[in-house]
């Protein structure tokens, strides 16, 4: 396939994706609003009058009719807008620039350890079915996702920091001895290798540990599980027994062809399982004070602040529909197959 | 390598153990000499009190970085602890004040040597166009300043540049302290007005994200959601330098790792923790522990008039008969706060508010209440608490619950969600029984009266109407408590209370703060935020 033709077929993805945006839009401007309370009041504080109130109403723009309110909204958008925050006081995409780099952060490398070791877990349960290897993997997996994180996480605290003293205090992204690195891809511990600053990459890689550490903990049964399940059926399919017939080595035979053919499946997954990570560790957030999207998201909708839910919703949609996009591109990379646009 | 030097540079060398992550180290300890960490569970989102949507915790900014006029004195608590005082208001801003002798403005002459953090002085002007601004931007700042009688912009007068006055709408002993709040806060206004635009005269937008006051701490940096770093005023003429230089507040949503941060000795004071981690810390060594009663606060069972059953005197009484209290105190509370059960007599034997109501658990007296009633065999209510106040609304009211269905009022608990509790139950006052949490920011029996027991008024959420009480409150609430009629007013007032019992008082909460033993300054003050103006670390 030709690199131009690669890039339209991309193009026109993302062009699809547009509607179903749109829809997103249309569906969490209606939802928000159909919630009750009323954050006019809810933000006027608790001495507020009437006339404060109205006031406050008078402010946000709440007091015009829905379908006029939605057009502004919709001009804003257009105009890269995402509307200012009533309870952080921030513009939404400020803010959601500054959090969603910590969660991305946060998730990318719980996903990485949650892979380094749930598809060796994975493909050793599948060679040896039944056996030891198969039990402790089941084990682990179920272990890891019927635990709650937090209670994961408040366990891992209470242990290598409260009684061991070996992980640094909890307190978000970077001790308060260390200050952020300037900003060029958000990630604290890649910024300061970056700016050439070790000792601030060490100590946001300490902080970071823990908390990826209870994720990893959580997301390791669905791609330990996956990698299990798609091993053994590629393992007992015709081509790999012919492969052994033929008299290749084991290793070749594991990691040239049962493991690439089954990796498609873990792929799936992994997408699945990042877009719902990156979004609902928000209890994660909380035990370790992190800066994420997650606990913004719920803090405003808790609230009702109608701008940031909305911008939280939306560029989740954005993002779940890049990773889609990514994953496709993947899948065509692994499995030659396998075509962009069939 | 030098932007980090930010904080670093004093403590270098204590530092270094920080370099390697998993290295057991204490951070408080690392942390330069001079620097007070805080950890809070709340977030703050702006800097500017006034702003629309600004939370509590954010208020903790007026009193750390800016000024006002007057301020309250500070006592020591039977425990040693400190706490503001309302009895006594001294100068800030202002070196002195009188009352003109016609009674109808107040003359306050600004000290000289006062100025703001950038080196100009404060002047009248200044003070003026703070005032002006707090009473103009409307919201809960202009409510506030509505209870100290202070309305509208022409009241306030730059006489000159050191003289300025208010003009008195009425006399009342509200004005004075209601200036003493963390709302009329002094801005320069020299440095906002630079900033000011047509369509936002009042500099919101610069005010929101930068301080520009007198206070005895600027902002040196803030990371919304993150934290808030206090950086030490040394200009500040308004009270004695703090003993720190900087202070770092940081935001934990979790109770549980604010406590293992506290413990560990990891930072300084954690700020407002709950009644169970205040019990359990208590018992540490390294740790104190300061409760301060919030004053002019209750925790009350409100039964509401709009539900008919409760508009029978006889019911509300039968109610506030069938509460466990002594249980409740016990399991909610922890023990922590003052009981407001078991009062001696149905007559007020002085005007101490909060005082006890003459009520207390006993099952076979409400019976013989209801009884006399014509809900004799009981009714069905709803019982509503608010989710976010969850911690001790929920086993009170399960305690309550259990209580009741004693004397055959069944109900079933329903839990509203914070952001909707205002509206359902402030706003259009319909929950049939509910718990309620009020507390008044000055400290006066009436003002409590005036927001809870009148007709309409906010937290009034039991719609309780009685015209005699109205009368009271509306005569006792401007005059001086130093007046012979104010005593048989309050006293009438609280009888009222005690028998038709609109609002049945469980008991008086407590701030709690769990701080390290080297930090010194913590002041309990009425707005239950952070005061760091009196801080100070033993050994630094």
């Amino acid at each position: 396939m030709a690199a131009g033709s690669r890039l339209g077929t991309i193009a026109r993805r993302l062009g699809q994706a547009l509607p179903a945006l749109f829809g997103v839009i249309v569906v969490t401007f209606v939802l928000t609003r159909a919630l009750p309370g009323d954050p006019a009041a809810y933000f006027a504080g608790p001495a507020a009058d009437e006339k404060s109130i109205a006031q406050i109403r008078e402010a946000l723009g709440l007091d015009r009719p829905l379908p006029e309110q939605f057009l502004y909204y919709l001009k804003d958008l257009a105009q890269g807008e995402l509307g200012s925050s009533i309870s952080t006081g921030q513009p939404v995409a400020d803010e959601l620039i500054r959090r969603l780099p910590a969660s991305l952060e946060l998730t990318f490398f719980a996903l990485l350890l949650s892979v380094a070791v749930a598809v060796p877990m994975g493909v050793l349960a599948a060679t040896h079915p039944g056996k030891p290897i198969d039990h402790i993997c089941r084990f682990i997996v179920t272990a890891g996702v019927s635990l709650p994180t937090f209670f994961t996480g408040l366990a891992l605290v209470f242990v290598f920091y409260y009684l061991l003293g070996w992980a640094p205090s909890p307190l978000g992204r970077l001790d308060f001895a260390y200050l952020a690195p300037p900003t060029i891809t958000g990630f604290y511990v890649i910024d300061a290798l970056l700016a050439g600053d070790p000792e601030t990459a060490w100590a946001a890689l300490g902080q970071l540990t823990l908390p990826a550490i209870t994720l990893a903990l959580f997301t390791l049964a669905p791609i330990a599980r996956m990698t299990r399940a798609s091993m053994l059926q590629v393992l007992s399919s015709e081509f790999i027994r012919t492969a052994r017939a033929a008299g290749l080595s084991g290793g070749t035979v594991l990691g040239t062809y049962a493991f690439r053919n089954a990796v498609l499946p873990v792929i799936t997954t992994l997408g699945m399982v990042f877009s719902f990570t990156l979004g609902a560790n928000v209890l994660v957030e909380k035990v370790f004070a992190w800066p994420g999207i997650g606990s913004y998201a719920v803090e405003a909708l808790v609230v009702s602040d109608y701008a940031a839910v909305q911008g939280f919703v939306l560029s989740m949609a954005v993002l779940f529909v890049v990773l889609n996009l990514i994953i496709d591109i993947l899948y065509t990379l692994i499995d030659p197959r396998i075509q962009l646009d069939s | 390598m030098d932007r980090r030097n930010f904080i670093k540079a004093a403590g270098a060398t204590a530092l270094s153990a920080n370099v390697l992550p998993f290295l057991k180290f204490s951070t408080a300890e690392a942390a330069p000499a001079g620097t007070a960490v805080v950890v809070i569970g709340q977030t703050l989102n702006s800097l500017d009190l006034h702003r629309k949507g600004t939370n509590r915790p954010s208020y903790q900014i007026s009193v750390n970085c800016y000024d006002r006029l007057v301020s309250f004195g500070t006592k020591k608590m039977p425990d040693g602890s400190l706490s503001y005082d309302y009895s006594v208001i001294q100068p800030d801003l202002a070196e002195s004040w009188e009352l003109t002798p016609d009674g109808k403005s107040l003359v306050f002459k600004l000290r000289k040597d006062a100025v703001f953090s950038d080196g100009s002085p404060v002047t009248a002007a200044d003070v003026k166009w703070s005032l002006d601004r707090a009473v103009s931007l409307g919201g809960f700042p202009t409510v506030q300043m509505k209870a100290g009688s202070l309305e509208k912009p022409e009241q306030f007068v730059a006489v000159d540049d050191k003289t300025f006055r208010i003009d008195l709408l009425r006399p009342s002993k509200l004005t004075l302290p209601d200036l003493a709040v963390p709302v009329p806060f002094i801005i320069n206004s020299k440095v906002a007005k630079k900033h000011a635009t047509k369509d936002d005269p009042w500099a919101t937008e610069y005010l929101h994200r930068n301080t520009a006051g007198s206070g005895a701490y600027k902002v040196a940096r803030w990371d919304p959601g993150q934290q808030l770093v206090y950086e030490r005023n040394d200009k500040w003429t308004s009270g004695p330098l703090p003993g720190v230089k900087r202070v770092i507040v940081r935001e934990v949503p979790s109770g549980a790792t604010r406590r293992a941060l506290i413990e560990r000795g990891d930072v300084d004071l954690s700020f407002g923790v709950s009644d169970k981690d205040a019990k359990e810390l208590a018992a540490k060594d390294n740790v104190s522990v300061v409760g301060t009663p919030i004053e002019n606060c209750l925790y009350c069972l409100c039964p509401n008039l709009a539900f008919e059953p409760f508009q029978d005197k006889k019911v509300r009484q039968a109610v506030a008969f069938a509460v466990p209290y002594e249980e409740i105190f016990k399991v909610a509370a922890y023990g922590q706060g003052v009981p407001m059960w078991g009062g001696k007599s149905a007559s007020p034997a002085d005007i101490v508010w909060p005082q006890p109501f003459p009520y207390m658990t006993d099952y076979e007296k409400a019976k013989a209440l209801l009884a006399e009633t014509k809900y004799k065999t009981g009714f069905e209510v709803p019982f509503s608490i608010n989710l976010s106040l969850a911690s001790w609304m929920e086993p009170a009211a399960l305690l309550i619950q259990e209580g009741l269905a004693k004397v055959g009022i069944k109900t079933t608990i329903e839990k509203i969600p914070g952001a909707n509790w205002r509206s359902q139950a402030l706003v259009e006052k319909k929950l049939p029984l509910h718990l309620e949490n009020f507390g008044g920011w000055l400290n006066y029996p009436d003002y409590y009266f005036f927001w809870a027991y009148l007709k309409g008024h906010l937290f009034n959420s039991s719609n309780y109407d009685n015209p005699e009480v109205t009368k009271l409150v509306g005569e006792a609430l401007h005059m001086e408590v130093s007046d012979p009629a104010y005593e048989p007013k309050i006293k009438r007032l609280l009888e009222i209370a005690f028998d038709d019992v609109p609002r049945i008082p469980l008991w008086q909460p407590t701030l709690n703060s769990a701080m390290g033993k080297s930090l010194t300054g913590y002041e309990y003050w009425f707005h239950r935020q952070l005061d760091a103006r009196k801080f100070g670390k033993a050994g630094a």
